[in-house]
């Protein structure tokens, strides 16, 4: 779904070891490893660095023509081995890469050998298929989410704690949950939990294997969970954590959008009441109507809007959602990556707000801001690689999602719950009071002055 | 060699770690392969092929490959254009799993099919990446016949990202201008120059060229800064080349030089001294009495104006400590001159991909105690810079929140700056940069601390 039949220009998406580095990143004393040539973890690491803020070590087996030729086992385990001296983790993830899934790579064979050989005791490894041509970061997080669960997780059970499974979310997004978590006193485990190793505050002294992330041992109890909340309404099915934990463990599966906007909240927060079998917490309720005050408040603003929606599904639906919900008009809706069920599920959303727009996935920018200029779109949503569309026609970017490379604060961005809707909700309609005031002197003046 | 550490470092890291100390003949392991899982800061082939064609702004540039490729370096080093800028897209062929089991090549040529039919380019540049190597996809073949097809010129870069390290992507990439340049003809009588391994960070080449301009020389053609397809051509009309970046660009003026008979110099604008000594040597070279008799009067006025105000940086600056970390070791020379001139002193000074002949330089430089690194990664970063407490660090976009986590100020000299460190002004903004990190009153409030856990790391004093 693109202007090009054989080419992406300017790419809504990245490659699937990103977002498994993400996933790993949201580990407990985990230490990332790409399996591949030195270049790609370098990439991604300058992509998380320039988002977060934080610095990103993930190291890389450095493939080399030798290792390419003759298979890349010795630079895995001389990687291993060094990046187990180096940071002492508890778990060290894999990745591969293209290069490494090419030359047919077999790692779990390689890491068994690696242990053996090395009597190490006391570190988890686990390996991820993540080929950069197999998918877009948005697959890469939610199988290798999958995976690790499939991993950690061996026995049933009983347990009164709770699965939480998000999706590519703001550390602050995730500390957010955690509080509304809290508010219904739910014992939680939330995997893959970033909130404190991709935000961490400046400490006495630097930490190279920061804390935080989802403990293993909770990892290894998830078979054992009350319910799942998965937040990732567009996952593949194969792809998802929580069904996996439903098909092997018999755990019953609430899979939730982003929540993002009214209706998606509203979703998170009958789950939670039914979950922890107690009503919406009063402070969350106040929430609530605020939010609703402020919805009133701007919304014959917000119906002047027309916006560009871009990013991976989970975003692009709640952010759709939010301006359905605000009076404004989609225009359209893109997704980066390839993904089946977004395109009915936009469909039927638009339709339960009496609205079309042109939904794209698998597309990517020059399709999307073609779209963006014959629509007449005065808003955008999306990641900052859509900045351009700022430069080039001066349309002005809300930027949410990954990666916000040029602005700071992408790593404490609150966007969801009731809170954050509110605090997107005000930012959108405040660009739209901006470019009313710039320039309605000058519109009127020369519209009526004789 | 001498002892240097004490610290857990990798066993194959040893070497190329060194502790300055003078009249040893210690020479530094460098140009090798990274360690595998050292956390190098290093890139691949590929990205040393991009950043070096890149900034040629009318050309198209093809990633043949998985999307990541081309994703992660769309549009993200500051190099400027005064015209095209079709350079600032990014153009994948966007490989899934069915083209690695079936092959890349009929796609490949029907991308550029459809570059020609919609854009009508003047030349297309071709990237190979790791998988197109593995696959064995022929993009010489589809490169020639394309051109062929489409009689423009279509120009296969040999960038398998994991054949070689950066600095084999450079060479790729200056094969590729080479094969651009092809066999124009070199007029009887040459005159101008070449300007290699600019790239136009922040405006930095038109700085330069002003500079040219008052002298009374001719720049031909900027290699790659601000250039185009055709002004690359006109590269054989030169008389000399000067070669800044000379990691990238030192191969090419080789080239050039048994191709074309055009000699070359070295030359470097990073601050006052090394700038006026490259416009005198470039004026020297050039051999006009005329030409020279100007330069000097220009670098005295420039140089005593950028002077003066330089004075007010020097007072707040003196004494302070300095790691340097940047990517090739030509650069880090300068840096260090430039520093020592605001009377700052280097502690520590490492390159991604810095040569044996830069190395012995850098060690005449610095003083004795020095830590010298060649291919180096966050946890050695970290602890030098804790044991030799530096006040701050010089380097790119991922060691900036290394140093900011370390309480440690920070110099962005990186590809995505905004502002231009190159020649007197950007001997100004970098000293401004420096006073307005170092001296913010950020680092009285944070309370810097230092480790307690770490052991001295060189016997070596300073």
């Amino acid at each position: 779904m693109r202007n090009f039949v054989n080419l992406n220009v300017n790419p809504c998406n990245m490659c699937m070891p990103m977002g498994a580095a993400g996933v790993f990143k949201g580990i407990e004393h985990c230490m990332v490893l790409m399996h591949g040539s030195q270049g790609c973890s370098t990439y991604i690491r300058r992509h998380m660095a320039t988002h977060y803020n934080e610095p990103i070590d993930i190291a890389s087996s450095s493939l080399n023509e030798k290792g390419t030729v003759y298979g890349g086992s010795a630079n895995l385990k001389k990687a291993l081995k060094n990046v187990i001296k180096l940071y002492r983790p508890r778990v060290v993830g894999i990745t591969t890469t293209c290069l490494a899934e090419t030359i047919g790579e077999d790692l779990g064979g390689i890491i068994n050998e690696f242990f053996a050989e090395e009597k190490i005791k006391g570190i988890d490894c686990l390996a991820v298929s993540s080929p950069g041509y197999g998918g877009s970061q948005y697959k890469g997080h939610y199988y290798t989410a999958r995976k690790t669960v499939e991993h950690f997780v061996k026995n049933g059970g009983k347990s009164p704690k709770v699965n939480v499974i998000v999706g590519s979310m703001s550390p602050g997004d995730i500390r957010h949950l955690k509080e509304i978590l809290s508010l219904f006193d739910i014992a939680y485990t939330l995997f893959p939990d970033i909130s404190e190793t991709l935000d961490g505050g400046c400490q006495e002294y630097y930490n190279r294997m920061p804390e935080g992330g989802t403990p293993i041992s909770a990892l290894k109890e998830m078979g054992k969970a009350a319910a799942t909340l998965e937040i990732g309404a567009m996952v593949a099915d194969e792809d998802s954590p929580g069904l996996y934990l439903k098909e092997a463990y018999g755990i019953p599966l609430y899979r939730l959008p982003l929540p993002i906007g009214l209706q998606n909240t509203d979703a998170l927060m009958e789950a939670l009441a039914g979950i922890s079998g107690r009503g919406v917490p009063m402070k969350i309720r106040k929430e609530r109507a605020r939010y609703l005050d402020a919805m009133i408040d701007a919304h014959k603003y917000n119906a002047e809007g027309r916006v560009g929606i871009f990013g991976d599904p989970e975003l692009i639906y709640a952010a759709t959602s939010i301006c359905l919900e605000n009076c404004f008009t989609p225009c359209v809706v893109a997704s980066g990556p390839a993904n089946g069920k977004i395109l009915p599920a936009l469909d039927s959303l638009g339709s339960s707000f009496n609205r079309d727009f042109i939904k794209l996935a698998d597309t990517d920018f020059e399709t999307i801001s073609k779209h963006v200029q014959d629509t007449g779109v005065n808003l955008l949503i999306g990641p900052s690689d859509g900045a351009f569309m700022t430069e080039k026609f001066g349309i002005p970017l809300v930027r949410t999602g990954f990666p916000v490379h040029d602005r700071m604060g992408a790593q404490r961005k609150v966007v969801i719950g009731y809170t954050g809707s509110m605090q997107l909700l005000d930012e959108l309609t405040n660009i739209l009071l901006d470019q009313k005031h710039q320039t309605f002197r000058a519109n009127l003046h020369k519209a009526y002055w004789r | 060699m001498s002892k240097v550490l004490n610290i857990n470092v990798l066993d194959e890291r040893r070497n190329s770690i060194l502790c300055n100390a003078r009249g040893k003949g210690d020479s530094i392991q460098c140009n090798k392969n990274s360690a595998a899982g050292s956390v190098s800061q290093r890139a691949c082939v590929y990205c040393g092929a991009r950043v070096v064609l890149n900034p040629i702004t009318d050309a198209y540039h093809i990633v043949h490959g998985p999307i990541g490729c081309s994703s992660y370096t769309w549009d993200i080093r500051g190099s400027l254009t005064s015209g095209a800028e079709v350079y600032r897209n990014s153009f994948s062929t966007d490989l899934r799993e069915k083209d690695i089991i079936f092959g890349g090549e009929k796609k490949l040529s029907a991308a550029i099919d459809e570059i020609v039919a919609q854009y009508k380019p003047k030349v297309i540049f071709v990237y190979s990446t790791c998988v197109v190597g593995i696959i064995g996809d022929d993009l010489d073949a589809v490169c020639k016949t394309a051109q062929q097809k489409h009689n423009i010129r279509v120009i296969p870069v040999r960038s398998t990202g994991f054949a070689g390290n950066k600095a084999s992507g450079y060479r790729a990439a200056c094969d590729a201008i080479m094969e651009l340049i092809g066999n124009e003809e070199r007029p009887a009588k040459p005159q101008g120059i070449n300007f290699l391994g600019d790239f136009n960070l922040a405006g930095e080449l038109w700085i330069i060229k002003g500079y040219l301009k008052s002298l009374g020389i001719k720049l031909h053609t900027a290699i790659t800064g601000d250039s185009t397809c055709d002004s690359l051509k006109e590269a054989v009309k030169a008389q000399l080349n000067i070669v800044q970046c000379t990691g990238s660009m030192h191969y090419l003026a080789r080239k050039m030089q048994e191709k074309f008979d055009i000699p070359f110099i070295n030359v470097s604008f990073c601050g006052v001294e090394d700038t006026v000594k490259s416009l005198l040597n470039l004026a020297n070279a050039i051999g006009d009495e005329c030409i020279v008799k100007k330069a000097k009067e220009f670098v005295v006025e420039k140089a005593s104006r950028t002077e003066k105000l330089l004075e007010q940086y020097r007072q707040r600056l003196a004494g302070k400590k300095v790691a340097i970390y940047v990517g090739g070791g030509f650069k880090a020379i300068s840096l260090i001159k430039q520093f020592a001139d605001l009377g700052m002193k280097t502690v520590i000074v490492g390159t991604q991909t810095g040569r044996e002949e830069e190395y012995q330089t850098i060690k005449e430089l610095a003083d004795e105690g020095t830590i010298i690194l060649d291919d180096s990664n966050p946890f050695e970063l970290e602890a030098f810079i804790k044991e030799k407490q530096a006040d701050i660090l010089v380097g790119g976009v991922k060691e900036r929140p290394l140093a900011y986590k370390l309480c440690v100020a920070f110099l962005d000299h990186n590809h995505e700056r905004k502002h231009p460190l190159s020649g007197f002004e950007g001997a100004l903004n970098f000293a401004q940069e420096t006073d307005l990190s170092v001296n913010s009153p950020v680092w009285g409030l944070v309370k810097r601390k230092w480790g307690e856990t770490d052991e001295k790391l060189c016997q070596s004093e300073c």
